[in-house]
């Protein structure tokens, strides 16, 4: 679901396929028909948006049926734990408790563990103590004595029980309402839901797969978690060919992730620090890590790695320099990002290999941002939008400013391509696998390792001698990398040997496990801990996998400590047996006293017995038992109701999209009550589709990728071959919305919302079809489909999708709702000039949005 | 295949050859070309930039230059196979509109320039370092420690590699940047 697996990732779909020939069942929920929906057993289109409302069905049928894998229920997730007396699920209003409507937000403090402080229940008090509690998301889990929560029932039976609120909260998705939210008939839905179950249990697992169809959305995190329902009901995690699977877009965004450039995490999913803990590092431990589980042992997680950036001036007297990290106290990711640029508050922006003005939403207001900068630094192989912004873009064409006008300082700085140099991706399984350099950068060309490299030796040469303490950070930093070749490229190896770390004495850490919290050694990255064992860069083994097991364990190296499959304890019962034979993977070797398998490595401690129970007091990974196998989680249970992480609630409930056609049939609300908007006017919303200036845009529009292309084109509309293949914007319409509309097949589609309108190729196919929503009467509500891969440079030109979307964002990870919105569709090409904004304000008029 | 070639194209497709596809489309010239990949000075394996799947690949190069990139046969994820974006790799780092030289843009200027990568270098450490003296945050309203600088962002495509994230994030946190994004996010 909400994938296209077989055209967005052909190579790793003839696995599928293959899975296929030997019997298994392929489901395609997606509103799309495409390429993977051809190869399916079914496919269900379904509306854009209504994943939740699809997936609560599937939930209910198998807790009405008794159809879960009751077992593995009751060992391993948290079905039995005693939610708080004060707890309220989503009422006829659809919120639970803790609603501040004043605040637009809510106090988690009552979806936690009965049992369990209710101040310590968000995990991450340091976040929730923010005024807008934007910062609640991320959590790594509650205090529990001895990894244990208080209260559970095992006959499951407690009304307060996980698995009780679990049955009442999803009886309400009935196939009857499924088909009325989703435009899904019933007899669909339930075909998937038993195709599910039968392929579940002892013998037999299912997966799910799903991309950024789920994610972009202002409800995406609980997508996913309605997904972790169902896989935790059904025993398909840790297993062999179970598992939930985000395929992701990037060839390393997963290791964009892991060692992130993001704004609230540091390397391995250390939360960024607030004020709140101000210089005290064992504050911020305590205000982020649980004492039980994996994260039991943050503080020597975060030692090891301040260790790693400030060396010698990292000392326990100064709390290892805690205090050189800097602080957030809001949201400071990309979009309020590019509104302070707007606001002329953020002057200097660098953007490396991103071409926002393509791939992020709301197209014109990123123009408005980067034209509003002191300086601009833009790095990529080609020149791409985001460096041409000042020069070539549709405010110009239509003579709403000038490059005159326009003060921004801009560098393009040709970046070297990916053969050019070392280093490693991290693929969509977490495998990281080493490239080797081909040939040295041409010319200006350089890595982007050069360039931070580059950059930081001048400002330090620059800031020599200051004494300006809040200069101590960088002049301290760790920053001798040893270069290489004609273009003294940074050598990669010895950035990975220090993601890795080392001991005192030089020796390279093997594992996370050895890290210690009084400075003894060094890690950049907890969870890559280890991928520099033995002084061998094991990301780079590359053994032929013909000559390999199925698990290939010497291909490439797995973070953390080259496991294949997380969780994978859940492949064996409580005891420790495989629950079968044919789904055997890791299992207790009671002669040995270890765990063994197939191949991969145990991701639990290798030597616990099935039957340890933590002693009284235990903390960190001693406080989980031997039949616990989520062992990041604090109570070593997969978690079927978020006690905490989370910030619009513990269970996922269906809302619309924020621009939705219909109110919703479940509850008053009709829309995530968390999402973030922005009231501002460079994004005006379109009117919700039940009030007045609705009818408007009386369509749902959803955007993709092409097999051809690559996101925003800065790595295919350079590529002759590629834009030979895939040459024009386009739309994809039924032949229903082109008779309704007048659109031909081959002619040309303006496309409107509030923002702007675009023009596209039409291309009137069955692929899309007209859906039948809503009760008292059922509607017709017809779909578009957007390619968003183009721009005004490039080989190929075309609009972009994206100059039509709003920012709206889901609060938990502050990613906008791409996935789902509304629009006008007509026949021809959009005007030129300044009639395209008188067009733009005409529609405005008609939608009562002021301009 | 067996026998010398016949000039005429369409005798040689009656022969045996009807789709047109084998002893039809070969030629005396064709007889005489050889693929890239034998003529190749070294071979490197490598992995496909586009999307996450991580296909293996074998990149040729001649005379310093890539010359053709292939599916790794080796790899256990991929078993030699690439998709049209992997297939098209070669093309993309040797793209026409690849660029090579550093373009610079003077405020308000109609025009690009050219600049020096080490002047270019120089001007942007200057430029962080003025924003970031100008936009610094010592502490918040109630004197806890803020120590940072949301005066300037960093925003970083999800083909990076884990070190070039690494390195990034690890300098411009030290330099008090928070602002610090990717399209991890989008």
């Amino acid at each position: 679901m909400g994938s296209n697996m077989a055209e967005q990732h052909p190579v790793g779909f003839q696995w599928v396929v293959e899975a296929k020939e030997r019997g298994a069942s392929v489901m395609h929920v997606d509103p799309r028909f495409t390429r993977t929906s051809a190869m399916a057993d079914l496919h269900v289109p379904l509306r854009a948006g209504t994943d939740i409302a699809f997936l609560g069905g599937v939930i209910n049928y198998i807790l009405s049926g008794g159809r879960e894998f009751t077992e593995y229920v009751r060992h391993y997730t948290n079905a039995r734990v005693i939610i708080k007396d004060e707890f309220r699920d989503v009422d006829e209003l659809g919120l639970f408790s803790g609603w501040m409507p004043e605040d637009g937000v809510y106090d988690v403090s009552s979806w936690g563990y009965k049992g369990t402080q209710g101040e310590l229940t968000a995990g991450k008090k340091e976040q929730t103590g923010d005024v807008s509690g934007d910062q609640a998301h991320g959590a790594h889990g509650m205090k529990l004595e001895h990894g244990e929560p208080p209260e559970q029932d095992w006959t499951l039976e407690h009304p307060n029980c996980v698995f009780q609120i679990l049955k009442r909260h999803f009886a309400r998705y009935t196939p009857e309402v499924v088909e009325r939210i989703c435009g899904v008939p019933r007899e669909q839905m339930l075909h998937v839901a038993e195709t599910l179950c039968r392929n579940s249990g002892r013998e037999r697992t299912g997966a799910v797969c799903y991309a950024v169809g789920w994610t972009q959305h202002t409800h995406g995190v609980q997508n996913i978690r309605a997904a972790a329902i169902i896989q935790l009901l059904l025993g398909n995690i840790g297993r062999p060919g179970g598992g939930i699977l985000a395929l992701r877009g990037h060839a390393n965004i997963q290791g964009s992730t892991d060692i992130p450039t993001l704004y609230d995490i540091l390397p391995g999913y250390i939360p960024m620090p607030h004020p709140t803990s101000e210089d005290d590092l064992d504050r911020f431990v305590e205000l982020n890590g649980p004492d039980t589980g994996v994260w039991g042992s943050l503080k020597s997680y975060t030692v090891s790695m301040l260790k790693a950036w400030w060396g010698e001036a990292a000392t326990p007297a100064n709390n290892f320099a805690y205090s050189y990290l800097p602080r957030i106290d809001g949201d400071h990711s990309h979009y309020p990002m590019m509104l302070r640029m707007i606001d002329r508050e953020t002057k200097g922006f660098i953007v490396i290999g991103q071409n926002p003005v393509v791939g992020s939403a709301n197209s014109s207001l990123q123009r408005k941002a980067l034209a509003n900068l002191d300086w601009l630094v833009v790095r990529d192989t080609s020149e791409i939008e985001t460096a041409a912004f000042w020069y070539d873009s549709p405010e110009i064409e239509t003579g709403k400013t000038r490059p005159e006008e326009i003060g921004t300082e801009v560098f393009f700085m040709p970046a070297a391509a990916y053969t050019e140099k070392d280093g490693t991706f991290t693929n969509t399984q977490r495998l990281l696998q080493w490239r080797f350099k081909a040939v040295e950068p041409p010319w200006d060309c350089r890595s982007d390792l050069w360039f931070t490299h580059q950059l930081g030796k001048r400002v330090r040469e620059k800031l020599a001698g200051s004494d300006d303490p809040k200069d101590r950070p960088i002049l301290d930093l760790t920053w001798d990398y040893p270069t290489q070749g004609p273009q003294k490229e940074p050598d990669a190896e010895t950035i990975m040997q220090e993601v890795n770390g080392r001991h005192a004495d030089g020796r390279f850490i093997s594992k996370y496990q050895e890290l210690k919290d009084d400075g003894s050694t060094t890690c950049g990255s907890w969870i890559h801990a280890g991928i520099y064992a033995d002084g061998v860069n094991q990301a780079a083994r590359k053994r032929p996998g013909s000559e390999q097991s199925w698990i290939a364990p010497e291909w490439g190296w797995a973070w953390p400590a080259d496991r294949r499959i997380l969780y994978n304890r859940a492949s064996a019962d409580p005891a420790g047996k495989p629950w079968s034979e044919r789904k055997r993977y890791i299992w207790w070797d009671s002669d040995k006293r270890a765990w063994t398998g197939v191949g991969d490595n145990p991701d639990f401690e290798p030597d616990k017995d099935p039957g340890y129970e933590p002693p009284e007091g235990a903390k960190g990974m001693a406080a989980i038992s031997g039949s616990s196998p989520f062992i990041v989680h604090p109570d070593g249970l997969g978690w079927l109701f978020s006690p905490s992480g989370l910030v619009d609630g513990p269970l996922p409930t269906h809302y619309e999209p924020h621009e939705s056609p219909i109110d919703n049939l479940l509850y008053r609300e009709r829309s995530n009550p968390t999402r973030q908007t922005f009231e501002r006017p460079e994004n005006p919303y379109n009117p919700p589709g039940v009030e007045p200036g609705g009818e408007v845009f009386p369509f749902v529009f959803t955007t993709y990728r092409l097999t051809e292309h690559h996101t925003a084109g800065g790595m295919s509309r350079s590529v002759p071959f590629l834009n030979e293949l895939q040459p024009e914007m386009f739309c994809e319409v039924s032949p229903e919305l082109a008779a309704e509309r007048g659109l031909e097949h081959g002619g040309w589609a303006m496309i409107a919302t509030t923002r702007t309108v675009i023009e596209a190729r039409v291309l009137v196919t069955d692929r899309l079809r007209p859906l039948r929503i809503g009760s008292d009467p059922p509607r017709t509500v017809h779909q578009v489909g957007l390619p968003y891969h183009w721009g005004r440079k490039g080989l190929v030109t075309g609009d972009s999708a994206n100059e039509l979307l709003p920012l709206v964002l889901d609060r938990n990870v502050h990613i906008s709702e791409y996935k789902a919105a509304t629009c006008d569709i007509r026949p021809g090409r959009r005007p030129r000039g300044p009639a395209l904004r008188e067009l733009v304000a005409e529609y405005r008029r008609r939608a009562g949005v002021s301009s | 295949m067996a026998g010398p070639i016949s000039p005429l194209p369409f005798l040689r497709q009656l022969r045996g050859d009807p789709l047109g596809l084998g002893r039809s489309a070969r030629s005396r010239h064709s007889e005489e070309l050889e693929p890239r990949t034998k003529t190749a000075d070294r071979v490197v394996q490598s992995v496909c930039p586009y999307c996450a799947v991580g296909c293996g690949q074998r990149v040729y190069v001649k005379d310093e230059k890539v010359v053709q990139i292939e599916g790794d046969p080796d790899s256990p994820i991929s078993r030699g196979r690439l998709c049209p974006k992997g297939s098209a790799s070669e093309s993309y780092v040797n793209s026409p509109i690849r660029e090579y030289k550093i373009k610079y843009r003077p405020p308000h200027a109609t025009g690009w320039e050219e600049l020096e990568l080490d002047a270019a270098m120089d001007m942007i450490a200057d430029r962080v370092i003025r924003t970031r003296a100008q936009t610094w945050e010592e502490e918040t309203e109630d004197g806890k420690p803020l120590r940072r600088t949301l005066g300037f962002a960093v925003l970083g495509g999800a083909t990076l590699d884990s070190e070039e994230n690494y390195l990034m994030k690890k300098f411009f946190s030290a330099a008090g940047a928070v602002s610090i994004e990717n399209q991890a996010r989008i």
